[in-house]
């Protein structure tokens, strides 16, 4: 961060047009895509979930719907000055900066971390590393941490995912698996927690994502156009509204956007409370015999994400209903594949939770 | 669409851009290269101010020029990181000329989409992380000739406006009195435009009976109707700047023509150089009182009246193949896979291996203390780079592999064994999903051929369109082989390797003209069998006579291509076969 500090007022000379960039559109605005918003803010409950990733159509607000996310998301306490964002009240969790020292650390309220990864990022700026600046100027080899590190306990965000340089994304892959970043290059031995909710997002006419990479996201969702005019109507009227205000609209949402982080802390809270009956999990288990899915991580992520939705809801048991409604994003993308199958997959999930379920 | 009307459109098109780049975001301007495209280039340059800087996008243009990067020569000198601004942030607050876009690569797409969405260009490259507004109209300059190549969907999809200069002689193209300050006073009026619930609905309605999916072209449609408006001096958006958003946002991205209605019998003819002329005194035919049904209407009408020809041939033709929304994203890619870049490695940087500065500084980062004293002359810290630092980049590269699957569809080759040509089809596409190929669909039948999937990644699509491909007529095989060449052409051109994947019977029936006689259709298709042998193109036939023919495989040995009567191949057969003429991965190589 002190090394962006200095660039940027290195560059300050060269670039004095005082250009903002685009404001960003509040999440409680986006008109319909609701499995899309409901994924989003499941992940936002339940970190652990495993990601999102959201596919479909050009111009559905997909890339807005996750850069709108980062608004509605409630402060988190970290260690101050901790590189890694270390959480005070996690002391099995702290960086080797944090554990070290002994003393008392203090904490910090900031902003949950959204970080986009570029397209065209190259790997040392992914992974962390030499801090080239002190190894010229002082002859120190210190480590400078990379997206992977900023993006620990918050969110990653990769848009056109299936555009990605396949040497990243099987990086990304290891790290979002093993919650730990380790990195071995130019003499530095260095490991850092990096926990993060992977979020991707892109359209399937761009190419095919590929198939390692589909089944390691959480949820999974199909976005479209909507067809119904009232729809597109509102859609375009809000943009309009938006880009023509955004001030004025950002807090014309404000009370919507303060009710919906209300419900995610309240979400947060209770997750841990909210229970399972073994009804729900056989249910669970049932409906994914009768889809075949490969492995016990759609089970698992089934059962978490309609906890998390339960809690949403303000429930503190997760029932059917709750089962049934993330269904869908939870195991469409990991039903026995053949790629070039016909069938969408949305239908044969709903086929099976009307089998489960008795229609 | 005429030369003057076309005309008129494009230079109605640079007026409104250039009164809101900024929500317009640019233009796809389909010409050639030419005076009336110099004229109009040059011309919309003077409706900015001179301080508004104008870039244009080098051709093949790195990360580090795009994005910005490490300025070497300032980092050699103070010492320590330098970050230089790449072309995106130079043209901050302006615009950017990309000359051939067709041949604009995806993932050079995706990043000017991701500036063009935020507004400032974000990098995170050799050890830097960089941050710089861009806020950048793009004039996307598509010089393409032909149906299979397009500018980038995810670029067009973006832009509120395209324009043809092809059909437009120079004796047509005159210049609109309009310059920067008639530009400047209607920027002053934009804020103050109103907008009607009537107008919004006209556009949604048009863009839905266009058949256009995305929800951005009715957003562009209604910022360009607001500096429609602006222009004239109007305080609300009327049935003209709807009607003008309609013609140049909207009805280029037509997919289907809408379902005549009584009133489109007689379309309202409106003189599209009206528009053009701008800072006339409002006039009354603002929406107020008209309904919002009527008024969609005139708009719909208007648009579709400019709907292009060639579109209207195409639909007509083939049906409305192109999905709502669908851009043409398979037919503009890849030209050369981007490799995984390998460690760096020592050496120097000539023979067109490019110095991997990161990595070179790195090597040389601690050895600055011994050096020092016996280097640096003066107080100001320098680096000691010397030979033996230079750390050259290398990419593991790899030709990327695009199947032709060239499908025999007449009545010869029977309607069973079409069925099966399909499930070998089938077979080889889940392979080719698994090598990640691309893959690209040509059928021939009756008459002709016809390019049914251009190139693409998408393995759905083409299983879709060959599920939906119906048979029977005569078998005009050297029309197919002939199309199988083009496309093969343009697959090389792009720096792809192409396989091709015939599946015929071999009994030529129809000539290249269109008519019978055995003979000379088979002569023709021998013909055109041997010139793919003298390209040397990778190709399978796949025999789908019943018994296998001599004929199809004289045409396998005509064009040097492996013969394989499917009677006897299974699955693994298939597969092995066109496996076998694969060109295998080239090695890694310093680039």
């Amino acid at each position: 961060m002190r090394h962006e500090a200095a660039l940027a007022a290195k560059r300050g000379a060269g670039h004095a047009r005082g250009v903002t960039p685009r404001p960003l559109f509040p999440f409680s605005a986006i008109v319909g895509q609701d499995e899309m918003k409901l994924a989003l803010l499941i992940a936002a409950v339940d970190q652990t979930i495993g990601g999102v990733l959201v596919f479909g159509d050009r111009g559905t607000g997909k890339s807005t719907a996750v850069r709108a996310l980062a608004a509605l998301l409630p402060p988190m306490r970290v260690i101050a000055g901790c590189p890694y964002a270390c959480a005070p009240e996690k002391p099995a969790g702290l960086c080797d900066v944090c554990r070290g020292g002994g003393k008392r650390h203090r904490a910090a309220l900031v902003p949950v971390p959204v970080v986009d990864l570029p397209l065209g990022a190259t790997e040392d700026r992914v992974v962390g590393a030499l801090d080239i600046e002190r190894a010229l100027a002082q002859g120190v080899k210190a480590f400078e941490p990379g997206l992977l590190a900023r993006a620990h306990r918050g969110f990653l965000y990769i848009d056109e995912v299936n555009l990605l340089e396949d040497h990243i994304v099987d990086l990304l892959l290891d790290v979002a698996a093993s919650g730990e970043n380790v990195v071995e290059r130019e003499g530095l031995s260095i490991r850092h927690p990096a926990r993060f909710v992977l979020v991707g997002s892109g359209n399937p006419e761009e190419g095919e994502l590929r198939p390692q990479l589909l089944d390691r996201f959480g949820l999974s969702v199909e976005v479209a156009t909507p067809t119904d005019l009232p729809t597109r109507v509102e859609v375009v009227r809000r943009r309009d509204a938006f880009e023509r205000d955004p001030a004025g609209f950002a807090a014309a949402w404000a009370p919507e956007e303060a009710k919906l982080r209300r419900r995610i802390v309240a979400a947060r809270r209770r997750l841990d409370d909210t229970t399972v009956p073994d009804a729900v999990i056989e249910q669970a288990a049932r409906l994914c015999l009768s889809l075949g899915t490969d492995g016990l991580r759609g089970e698992l992520t089934l059962v978490r994400a309609a906890r998390a939705f339960a809690a949403f809801e303000g429930e503190r048991v997760v029932a059917a209903p709750h089962l049934r409604r993330v269904a869908p994003p939870a195991l469409r993308h990991r039903l026995r594949r053949n790629v070039l199958d016909e069938t969408v997959a949305t239908t044969r999930v709903e086929r099976a939770i009307a089998e489960v379920f008795g229609a | 669409m005429t030369g003057p009307a076309a005309w008129a459109d494009a230079t109605l098109a640079a007026i409104l851009l250039a009164v809101d780049p900024d929500r317009l975001r640019g233009i796809v301007l389909r010409a050639r290269p030419g005076p009336v495209r110099d004229r109009w280039l040059a011309w919309f340059r003077t409706l900015f101010p001179e301080s508004v800087p104008f870039r244009r996008l080098p051709p093949g243009v790195g990360d580090e020029r795009l994005l910005g990067g490490l300025d070497l020569a300032a980092t050699l000198r103070a010492g320590r990181p330098v970050a230089e601004r790449g072309v995106l942030a130079e043209a901050d607050g302006g615009v950017l000329i990309v000359p051939m876009a067709e041949r604009i690569p995806p993932p050079l797409a995706a990043r000017l989409a991701a500036v063009l969405d935020r507004g400032e260009v974000v990098a995170e490259r050799d050890g830097l992380a960089l941050r710089h507004a861009a806020r950048i109209a793009l004039v996307l300059i598509d010089e393409s000739a032909g149906e299979d190549e397009r500018c980038p969907a995810a670029l067009s999809e973006r832009l509120a406006l395209l324009a043809d200069l092809t059909s437009v002689p120079l004796g047509e193209a005159a210049l609109p009195d309009v310059n920067a300050d008639t530009i400047a006073r209607a920027q002053q009026r934009l804020r103050a435009v109103t907008v009607t619930d009537a107008a919004v609905e006209a556009l949604c309605q048009t863009a839905l009976a266009l058949g256009i999916g995305s929800l951005r072209a009715p957003s562009l449609a209604l910022s360009a109707a607001r500096a429609a408006a602006a222009l004239h001096g109007r305080e609300e958006i009327g049935e003209e700047d709807l009607i003008a958003a309609g013609r140049l946002v909207l009805a280029p991205r037509a997919t289907v023509l809408p379902a005549p209605t009584e009133e489109s019998e007689a379309p309202p003819d409106r003189e599209p150089e009206d528009a053009a002329a701008p800072d006339r005194p409002p006039e009354g035919d603002d929406t107020e009182g008209l309904d919002p049904k009527a008024l969609a209407e005139v708009v719909l009408t208007a648009a579709a009246a400019a709907v292009p020809p060639d579109l209207l041939s195409a639909l007509a033709g083939a049906g409305p193949r192109r999905a709502l929304g669908g851009g043409k994203a398979g037919a503009a890619k890849v030209s050369k896979l981007r490799g995984a870049p390998l460690a760096a490695r020592p050496g120097l940087p000539r023979g067109g291996a490019r110095l991997a500065l990161l990595d070179t500084l790195r090597a040389a980062a601690p050895w600055q203390r011994l050096r020092q004293p016996a280097e640096a002359g003066g107080t100001r810290p320098h680096i000691a780079v010397r030979r033996e630092d230079f750390r050259i980049r290398r990419y593991r590269e790899r030709s990327e592999t695009t199947t032709i699957f060239v499908v025999d569809a007449s009545g010869s080759a029977a309607l069973a064994r079409l069925a099966e040509a399909k499930g070998a089809v089938e077979l080889l596409l889940a392979d080719c999903y698994v090598r990640r190929d691309r893959v690209a669909l040509i059928a021939f039948r009756g008459r002709g051929a016809e390019l049914l999937l251009p190139p693409t990644g998408s393995l759905v699509r083409a299983r879709r369109l060959l599920a939906a491909l119906p048979g029977g007529g005569g078998t005009p095989l050297a029309a197919g082989l002939e199309a199988a060449e083009a496309l093969a052409e343009a697959v090389l051109r792009r720096g792809g390797t192409p396989v091709l994947v015939l599946l015929t019977d071999g009994r030529a029936n129809v000539t290249l003209a269109g008519t019978g006689g055995r003979e000379a259709a088979e002569a023709e298709a021998l013909a055109a069998a041997r010139r793919l042998a003298a390209r040397r193109l990778a190709a399978v036939l796949i025999d789908t006579s019943t018994r296998p023919q001599a004929q199809a495989e004289r045409v396998a040995r005509a064009m040097g291509a492996r013969y394989l009567p499917l009677p006897y191949a299974d699955a693994a057969a298939l597969s092995r076969a066109v496996k076998a003429v694969q060109p295998g991965q080239t090695p890694a190589r310093a680039a």
